[in-house]
């Protein structure tokens, strides 16, 4: 096996340099969700604008899997309707990385996705 | 060191596995690989044997009988305990469940019981648990990462009240084996009743009950080469009496009336129903396999281990690599946990490597399987200052190479994920 196999040049290229890092002022919505098992935690942020989701950032201490997957979402989500984004599937965002996982790995894929559910729950239902 | 690692490999058929696919096991302190002595043992009993216990009359009935009891028998004196001193159980876990769910009844539940902080959760969350359920209040000491826990740490929270305290003898997390028999001795002229969670010390080092002065003690038999599902809990035969029955049903009865029953002596008492059967016998194959090479040999070969590895750390002098627990080989197991991380820039990458991240790299780049996570023992992990650790821990079939493939995994790590 070689290193580039280890996990995929796009996977490590989102970790390195996560899209839509950061906090936001005045987000609509602020989720924060932790996977009790590794203590990783995500700060999730939204703005709504016309139905859909014109900006997205967040902060996370996760491992490269949970980091890489929020971003390659939050790139995924912006500028589409929130009721779209709301019928993507977890085996959509897990087909989105490309990378086969085990059972606890895939927790860390979704923690930044079962945060954006809760927030456009959240919007939808204030 | 006295131990043939390759030799003791031979009997491992995972190994053949090992060698083809480049794996090299070092989550022993979450559960160990199985001996073929183990297996056959558990299969001869199968195909042979089998049949229920306590029952029969007839022949394999009488031999399963015989050879459950033995297997109790094999295991007691293994820790310098009486058959009817050990109750089987599921695991170390289901062993403190009862010892937390009985004693308040014992004790009286106006009562108080410390247990420290480097504790698994299976020493605290029973005690939790009691606490609402019959009232008696848990106190949780604090404990130095790189000490061993002390009389002073307990005396600072003994009361009048207190009537137990529930120690691991060695944290799964630190590696630290705390000196529990001095401890005992002292709790005992207080009238304190003393517990002691041997998951990780009794696979991995001489235990002898009677010389740590517990009441009772808990222990798994996969951690130590048996099968998975059964542990043990030990007790005195005073406090066993002393305790009600656990669970009600077949096998824990002497008599039953319309309106009562009457409880089997100790340890029958704490078994209910079926017993794991084929668990014994497996567990009785892997503490003869222990005894074979010598408990002692055990931890001379896994203190060389870790001594080796904490040599082996200060020669690669990673930048990112820290690690915790005692540095005296002398009173630390073969547990090494570490995190890897560099200053703190707010973003992720760069200067940190998340556990998880370490644990599978680890595996990709050298077949290395390590853990990671706060490894069932939150407290411990966040006094450390973090929510996730890795953990290499050894066992018998571990050898040096193993450290020297573990510490080029972790040189790639960093290599590759620290800026
Ligand atoms: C110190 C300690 N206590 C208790 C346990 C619980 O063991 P089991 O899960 O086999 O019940 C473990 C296992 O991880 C342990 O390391």
């Amino acid at each position: 096996m070689t290193d580039d196999t280890i996990y995929s040049q796009i996977l490590d290229d989102h970790y390195r340099e996560p899209r839509n890092f950061g906090r936001m002022e005045d987000p609509d919505v602020q989720v924060t969700e932790t996977n009790p098992t590794c203590g990783d935690t995500i700060s999730l942020f939204i703005k709504v604008k016309d139905g859909n989701l014109a900006e997205i950032s967040y902060v996370a201490s996760g491992c490269l899997i949970s980091v890489a997957s929020a971003s390659i979402l939050s790139e995924k989500a912006t500028g589409s309707s929130l009721k779209e984004i709301r019928t993507m599937t977890k085996s959509d965002v897990l087909k989105n990385l490309g990378l086969k996982l085990g059972p606890a790995r895939e927790k860390c894929a979704l923690i930044s996705y079962d945060a954006l559910m809760k927030a456009i729950d959240r919007y939808n239902s204030s | 060191m006295d131990i043939d690692v390759e030799e003791i490999r031979k009997h491992f058929p995972i190994f053949d596995r090992f060698r083809r696919d480049g794996i090299v096991y070092l989550d022993n302190a979450a559960t160990t690989q199985k001996p073929r002595e183990v297996v056959d043992a558990i299969t001869s009993f199968y195909y042979n044997s089998n049949s229920n216990v306590h029952r029969g009359v007839y022949r394999i009935g009488e031999e399963a009988t015989e050879l459950y009891n033995h297997s109790r028998e094999n295991i007691a004196s293994f820790i310098g305990a009486r058959s009817e001193e050990i109750v089987f159980v599921r695991n170390a876990t289901e062993a403190l469940n009862i010892a937390a769910n009985n004693l308040p009844d014992v004790v009286g539940r106006d009562s108080e019981v410390i247990i420290s902080r480097m504790e698994h959760h299976s020493n605290i969350v029973p005690w939790h648990i009691a606490s609402t359920r019959y009232g008696i209040r848990v106190k949780m000491m604090e404990n130095l990462p790189d000490r061993q826990i002390t009389w002073e740490d307990i005396e600072k929270n003994l009361t009048e009240k207190t009537r137990i305290v529930s120690l691991s003898q060695c944290s799964n997390i630190l590696g630290t084996i705390n000196d529990l028999s001095a401890i005992g001795k002292r709790l005992h002229e207080l009238g304190i009743i003393f517990v002691v969670d041997a998951a990780q010390s009794v696979p991995h080092m001489p235990v002898d009950v009677k010389k740590l002065n517990c009441d009772l003690l808990a222990f798994s038999g996969h951690k130590m080469l048996g099968p998975s599902g059964i542990g043990c809990l030990y007790g005195t035969s005073e406090i066993l009496e002393n305790m009600p029955p656990y669970m009600g049903g077949g096998e824990m009865i002497r008599e039953v009336y319309e309106n009562g029953f009457t409880t089997a002596d100790v340890p029958e008492k704490f078994e209910a129903g079926t017993p794991n059967i084929e668990g014994a016998i497996g567990l009785s194959a892997a503490v003869d396999f222990l005894k074979k090479i010598g408990m002692d040999n055990v931890r001379s070969h896994e203190k060389e281990l870790i001594k080796y590895t904490l040599e082996k750390e200060e020669e690669y002098a990673l930048e990112s690599l820290h690690s915790y627990g005692p540095r005296n080989p002398d009173i630390r197991a073969g547990i090494y946990t570490f995190q890897m991380k560099k200053g703190d820039s707010g973003k992720p990458f760069g200067n940190y490597v998340h556990p998880h991240d370490i644990s599978h790299l680890a595996d990709r780049i050298r077949g290395v399987e390590i853990r990671s996570g706060h490894h069932c023992a939150m407290p411990q992990t966040v006094a450390l200052g973090t929510y996730a650790t890795a953990r290499a821990s050894f066992y018998i079939y571990n050898g040096k190479e193993d450290v020297d493939t573990f510490f080029d995994a972790l040189k790639a790590i960093e290599k590759k994920m620290i800026a």
